[in-house]
C-alpha cells in the first residue's frame, strides 16, 4: 500500500492529486456495481458463491502476473468463466456448498503456487488480497468503467426475470422464464462485479462492498427498487468514506471500508429490530 | 372443450410411473379438490399440466391447447417452500415482480398493471396485508398475498398446490372460501390439491383422487368410498362418514390425517 503521508501533507485537499481522483473514480464505479449486484446476490442467498468467485479471481490474477499479463485481465477472465461454470452447475444449493468450497480452496492453493514461482511475490500478494485502490492507473480505470457499463446493461436486460426467479423460481419456471439461463447470466455479472471489487478492496474483502451494503439495504428498506438504489448508495458512501478517512489517517483504505461497511450493517440491524 | 383434460397420460419420474394412463377432465368453471397420499403425484400432475414434467405417453390439453410452458391463461400457486418468508420485501413488490417477471429488458410497471395487481390483491382480501413485509406476515396472511398472483393475467384455469399446508383451521377455511368465491366470480376452473378432504368438502364441485398411478374424478360420494379408495391405495380402506366429515381409514389408522402428520411434522404444532 502506498504510504500517502510521506509524499503529501494532509492539509492539501485530496482531490488536487491525480492518483486520488483516479482512486475516487475507480472505487466509485466498483462500489455502484457491487452494491447493485450484491443486492440480488443477498436476495438469492448466493453470497457464498460471490466469495468463492473472488478466490478464483486470485488464481487468475497471480497466473496473469506469472505469465507477464495484467493482473486485472486474469482476474476478470477467471472469475467470468468460473461464474458461468457455477451457473451451469445447477440449482441444488445443498450440494453446491461443498462443491463451491472445494473450488474455493483449490483456487487459493493454485494462486499460492503461482506466487511461489513469481519472485517479487510479497507486495503483489498483499495488493491482490487486500486491494490497492491507490495503485489504479488510467488504463485500469477505463477497463473498470467499460466493464461496469456492460454489467449494468446486462443486469437491466435480465432484471425482471432475475427478480422473479429469485423470489419464486417454480412459478417463474411455469410462466416460461428460462430460469437456468437467467441465473447463469447473473453469475457472470457477479463475476465482473467481484473482479472490480477485488481491484479496490482485494479478493479477501470483496464481501465488504458486495454483501455489507446490500444486506444493510435489505434491513432498511421494504421496497425493491428503493432497496437496490440504497445498496448502491451505501456502497458508494462506504468506498468514498473509506478513501477519505485513509487520506487523513494514513491507515489502509480497505480497513476503513470494512470498518464503515461493518458499522452500517450493525446500525441497519438495530433499525430493523427496533422497527418490530 | 374442457379446462384441463388428461387423455391416457403416463408421467415417469426416476423410473417410476407417477401417473399411469390417467384420464380425466376438469370442466370450465368448476372447483375440483385433488386428493391422494404423499407421492401419489398431485404436484407432478400440476407440473405436467404446466409443461414442466415430461409426459411419457398420452396427451394433456389445457384450455384447448397442448400443455406447454408459459401458458398465461393458467394461474398457478406452487407449494410454499418458505424461501421468501425471511425477506423484509413488501408483499406488493413480490406480487408485482411475478406479474412483470417474464419480460426481458428493463420493463416498467405501467398503470394498467398496477391496477391489476391491486385488483388481484383486493380479490383475495390482501390489499392492506401487501403493504407489509412478506416475511412479517403469518403463514395464512402470506398465503393470501401469494394467492393473488394466480389471478393476474385473467387466467381461465387456476391450479393451487397444497395452499392449506401448515395453516390453522381458521385460515384454512378462509383460503377455501376465497377459492370458492374466485371460482364463482371469475368463472374460472380451479384445481386445488390438499392432504385432507374435510376442509374442502363443502366448497368443491367434484373431487379428483390420485393413487397407484390412477386418477378418479367424480362427486365426493362416488369417489370417496371403500371400493374406489381400496383400489387406489392398493389396500383395504374404510370410509367413515359422520355429518359432513369423512374419515379415510386403513385398518384403524386415519390415512389422510396420518399422511399430513408424517409429511409435516416439523411444523405441525397446529395439527
Amino acid at each position: 500500500m502506498t504510504p500517502i503521508a510521506t509524499i503529501i501533507t494532509p492539509t492539501t485537499p485530496m482531490l488536487e492529486y491525480d492518483f486520488m481522483r483516479t482512486a475516487f473514480m475507480a472505487s466509485g464505479i466498483a462500489a455502484l456495481l457491487a452494491g447493485t449486484v450484491g443486492f440480488f446476490l443477498v436476495m438469492r442467498g448466493q453470497t457464498f458463491a460471490g466469495h468463492a468467485l473472488s478466490h478464483v479471481g486470485f488464481t487468475g490474477a497471480t497466473g496473469a502476473i506469472l505469465f507477464g499479463l495484467a493482473p486485472l485481465a486474469g482476474l476478470v477472465g477467471f472469475t467470468f468463466v468460473a461464474g458461468i461454470g457455477m451457473g451451469l452447475f445447477g440449482e441444488k444449493l445443498a450440494e453446491r456448498d461443498v462443491a463451491i468450497g472445494m473450488m474455493l480452496s483449490l483456487a487459493l492453493g493454485l494462486g499460492l503456487l503461482f506466487l511461489h514461482f513469481y519472485t517479487a511475490a510479497a507486495t503483489q500478494a498483499a495488493a491482490l488480497l487486500f486491494g490497492n485502490v491507490l495503485g489504479v492507473d488510467q488504463a485500469a480505470l477505463l477497463t473498470l468503467a467499460v466493464l461496469a457499463v456492460a454489467s449494468f446493461v446486462a443486469l437491466g436486460i435480465i432484471i425482471r426475470p432475475l427478480i422473479f426467479a429469485s423470489l419464486e423460481s417454480e412459478l417463474a419456471e411455469a410462466r416460461g422464464v428460462p430460469v437456468r439461463f437467467v441465473s447463469t447470466a447473473f453469475l457472470a455479472i457477479v463475476a465482473i462485479a467481484v473482479a472490480e471489487c477485488a481491484q479496490i478492496v482485494g479478493v479477501l474483502l470483496v464481501f465488504t462492498l458486495m454483501v455489507g451494503p446490500a444486506a444493510a439495504a435489505q434491513n432498511l428498506s421494504r421496497g425493491l427498487m428503493a432497496g437496490v438504489a440504497l445498496a448502491a448508495a451505501l456502497a458508494l458512501a462506504e468506498a468514498w468514506g473509506g478513501l477519505t478517512l485513509a487520506y487523513y489517517s494514513d491507515w489502509p483504505t480497505s480497513f476503513w471500508i470494512t470498518a464503515l461497511s461493518g458499522l452500517v450493517y450493525l446500525a441497519s440491524l438495530g433499525v430493523r429490530f427496533r422497527a418490530r | 372443450m374442457s379446462a384441463l383434460s388428461f387423455d391416457n397420460v403416463t408421467v415417469r419420474l426416476g423410473g417410476r410411473d407417477v401417473l399411469k394412463a390417467a384420464s380425466f377432465d376438469v370442466e370450465h368453471g368448476e372447483f375440483v379438490g385433488m386428493l391422494g397420499a404423499n407421492g401419489a403425484g398431485k404436484t407432478t400432475l400440476m407440473r405436467a399440466a404446466l409443461g414442466l414434467a415430461p409426459v411419457a405417453s398420452g396427451e394433456i390439453r389445457a384450455l384447448g391447447r397442448r400443455a406447454t410452458r408459459g401458458n398465461s391463461q393458467i394461474g398457478y400457486m406452487p407449494q410454499n417452500r418458505g424461501a421468501i418468508a425471511g425477506l423484509r420485501l413488501r408483499g406488493w413488490d413480490v406480487v408485482a415482480s411475478a406479474a412483470i417477471g417474464a419480460r426481458f429488458g428493463f420493463a416498467r410497471l405501467d398503470r394498467a398493471m398496477r391496477r391489476e395487481i391491486d385488483w388481484a390483491l383486493d380479490e383475495v382480501g390482501a390489499l392492506d396485508l401487501a403493504q407489509r413485509g412478506i416475511g412479517e406476515l403469518s403463514g395464512g396472511e402470506r398465503q393470501r398475498v401469494l394467492l393473488s398472483q394466480a389471478l393476474i393475467g385473467k387466467p381461465r384455469l387456476i391450479m393451487l398446490d397444497e395452499p392449506l399446508i401448515s395453516l390453522d383451521p381458521a385460515h384454512q377455511r378462509n383460503v377455501v372460501e376465497i377459492a370458492r368465491r374466485i371460482c364463482d366470480d371469475l368463472k374460472v376452473a380451479i384445481l386445488f390439491s390438499a392432504h385432507e378432504l374435510n376442509p374442502l368438502v363443502n366448497a368443491i364441485d367434484r373431487v379428483l383422487y390420485l393413487g397407484g398411478g390412477e386418477a378418479v374424478i367424480g362427486a365426493v360420494d362416488e369417489v370417496v368410498n371403500a371400493p374406489v379408495l381400496s383400489r387406489l391405495y392398493g389396500a383395504p380402506i374404510e370410509v367413515v362418514h359422520i355429518g359432513d366429515r369423512y374419515y379415510v381409514m386403513a385398518g384403524d389408522v386415519d390415512v389422510e390425517h396420518d399422511a399430513h402428520r408424517h409429511d409435516h411434522h416439523a411444523h405441525d404444532a397446529h395439527a
